[in-house]
């Protein structure tokens, strides 16, 4: 990036080693195992789509709004443990590696930035490995791997703590049906 | 150094097809020539002065000035406010914008009030952490990334609309642009990053310092043939390094900057190290500029202002350069008008005016 450099002068000041916003004596091993297994991952959550979306006459019989609540807390604590997620409600996981942007301390949905350590390591917090780095990493041996050159929208805010398994099934479906409808009307 | 329309001060100079700004820089990069481009020391005070004291090294033979947005962190005056300065005086900056410190609503709207002030680059930055600075204990924001300010930015101008979709009457006709960063890891990455920023807008490209040739080169080779040095202008990034205790302190405080052993070998090992350093910095331009692909160079010299003529001068790049025609602006004209009338001191009867001003008469 083209920032200016700082001159070394008696006063000036030294960045701190770690952000302040850092979780203390959290370990990256399930994140990191996630990236490694990107493959396997993303056969599971393909199966997984699948039966979500052969679910949707259930999701809408009980009614959208009413299933998110259980569903909510089950994918909070499956992909709080695998990925570390941060529930910002429009998973982006299979365009990232398996490995969740939200973690990195910018946010970044499109990274890595210009400040990645020669280790490959944080900038902000610097034991920690870059999540973009690992992104590209996992996007490696995933098949529809090079999603990850697909420019990603910004966060919507508004999105955060909702579950994004039943909002893209919600979207599937509706995908599915309107063709079908097209059909019926052309009849 | 003026680019603005002489007939329009909304419109500065008249657009040329195949051109979304109508600044010097895009002009000068899509007539093929070399272009320079520097960095404007931010201030650290409100006098308006220092800004214009500072730009003025620069007069004529920059194609553009950065106005940077607290880079690395650290709390200056802003690029807004720097580039409402530099384009009254007819300078043409290239703003700055990092997302580190303002959320969408904030950008667009800086987006808006710049092509207004007649800023015709704008270039985007995700921007170092806050634990960078000399603020560390400010919140980040990080509302968008650098890819998705870019094309938001683009959006605006393109199809005339901000994200939510709501109509703009005038979009902002701005020459977008974005860093690069060929030396931090994932290397295999970098030049693919570069393609996601093309496809998000942007249309020129600054890079970090480049003080490692051969890994430049291997990156500009990819860029090449993955066929983006066409599609976007690279300008590549250099500067002078003062000692090489300065070149080893940057290395390991300020993120993202490489700096190969043998530079700071090369260094140590002169007699004056800011001469060395200033003739590394020759050797590098002299370098990249023969590197395929390259369109330009952008010169970074904090505190070192003053060199930055004598390396662009020594280094030669400008020779064979067309002379830029400078035009006046009627806003300029608009606003030296209205001056006069200070200037001749008339007095303002307020009873009069308002009644005017309620009457509709001019």
């Amino acid at each position: 990036m083209a920032e200016a450099a700082k001159k070394p002068t008696g006063t000036a000041y030294q960045p701190a080693g770690v952000s302040p916003s850092r979780r203390a004596g959290r370990s990256y091993t399930i994140r990191l195992w996630s990236v490694r297994h990107s493959r396997f991952l993303e056969i599971i959550y393909n199966l997984f789509a699948d039966l979500f979306l052969k679910l949707h006459p259930f999701w809408k019989a009980v009614g959208y709004s009413r299933a998110e609540k259980p569903v909510k807390f089950i994918e909070r604590n499956v992909k709080g443990l695998l990925f570390d997620c941060r529930m910002c409600g429009q998973c982006a996981l299979s365009s990232t590696g398996m490995s969740c942007p939200m973690n990195c301390p910018k946010q970044l949905r499109n990274g890595p930035c210009g400040g990645v350590r020669a280790n490959g390591n944080c900038e902000v917090e610097p034991d920690m490995p870059c999540v973009w780095v690992q992104a590209w990493k996992g996007s490696r041996n995933m098949e529809k791997g090079d999603a990850i050159l697909n420019v990603q929208k910004p966060v919507d805010q508004s999105l955060r703590e909702t579950s994004a398994w039943l909002r893209v099934t919600a979207l599937a479906a509706k995908a599915k049906e309107a063709p079908a409808q097209d059909k019926g009307a052309a009849k | 150094m003026n680019d603005t329309h002489p007939h329009d001060p909304g419109l500065p100079l008249e657009p040329l097809p195949g051109h979304s700004s109508r600044g010097r820089l895009e002009r000068i990069l899509r007539r093929g020539e070399f272009a320079v481009t520097a960095e404007l020391n931010p201030p650290d005070s409100a006098n308006p002065e220092d800004v214009y004291e500072r730009a003025a090294i620069f007069e004529g033979w920059v194609d553009g000035i950065n106005a940077v947005d607290a880079s690395g962190a650290n709390c200056h005056m802003s690029s807004v406010g720097i580039c409402a300065l530099l384009t009254r005086m007819g300078y043409a900056p290239i703003m700055q914008i990092s997302a580190r410190d303002r959320n969408r609503i904030a950008i667009q709207g800086d987006v808006l009030g710049a092509s207004a002030m007649g800023v015709q680059n704008i270039l985007c930055l995700t921007g170092d952490g806050v634990q960078a600075g000399d603020q560390p204990g400010a919140k980040p924001v990080f509302d968008l990334d650098c890819m998705s300010m870019l094309e938001t930015i683009r959006t605006m101008r393109d199809e005339g609309k901000f994200l939510s979709g709501r109509k703009l009457t005038t979009p902002p006709g701005v020459f977008l642009g974005a860093a690069i960063n060929p030396f931090a890891p994932p290397n295999d990455f970098r030049p693919y990053r570069l393609g996601k920023k093309i496809a998000a807008g942007a249309q020129f490209v600054q890079s970090q310092y480049v003080f490692d040739i051969p890994m430049f080169k291997e990156y500009m080779k990819k860029v090449v043939d993955l066929g983006y040095a066409e599609k976007c202008f690279i300008l590549a990034g250099v500067g002078p390094m003062a000692s090489a205790k300065t070149a080893k302190w940057i290395r390991t405080n300020v993120p993202g900057i490489h700096i190969p052993d043998n530079i700071i070998r090369r260094l140590e090992g002169a007699e004056n190290q800011k001469q060395e350093g200033k003739q590394i910095c020759i050797d590098m331009i002299n370098e990249v500029k023969e590197i395929e692909g390259v369109s330009g160079i952008h010169v970074m010299a904090y505190r070192q202002e003053e060199y930055v003529a004598e390396i662009v001068h020594e280094s030669g790049v400008l020779k064979g350069r067309q002379p830029w025609k400078r035009e006046v602006s009627r806003s300029e004209a608009i606003a030296a008008a209205h001056a006069s009338e200070v200037h001749e001191g008339q007095l303002q009867n307020q009873q009069d005016l308002v009644k005017a001003a309620a009457t509709h008469q001019s």
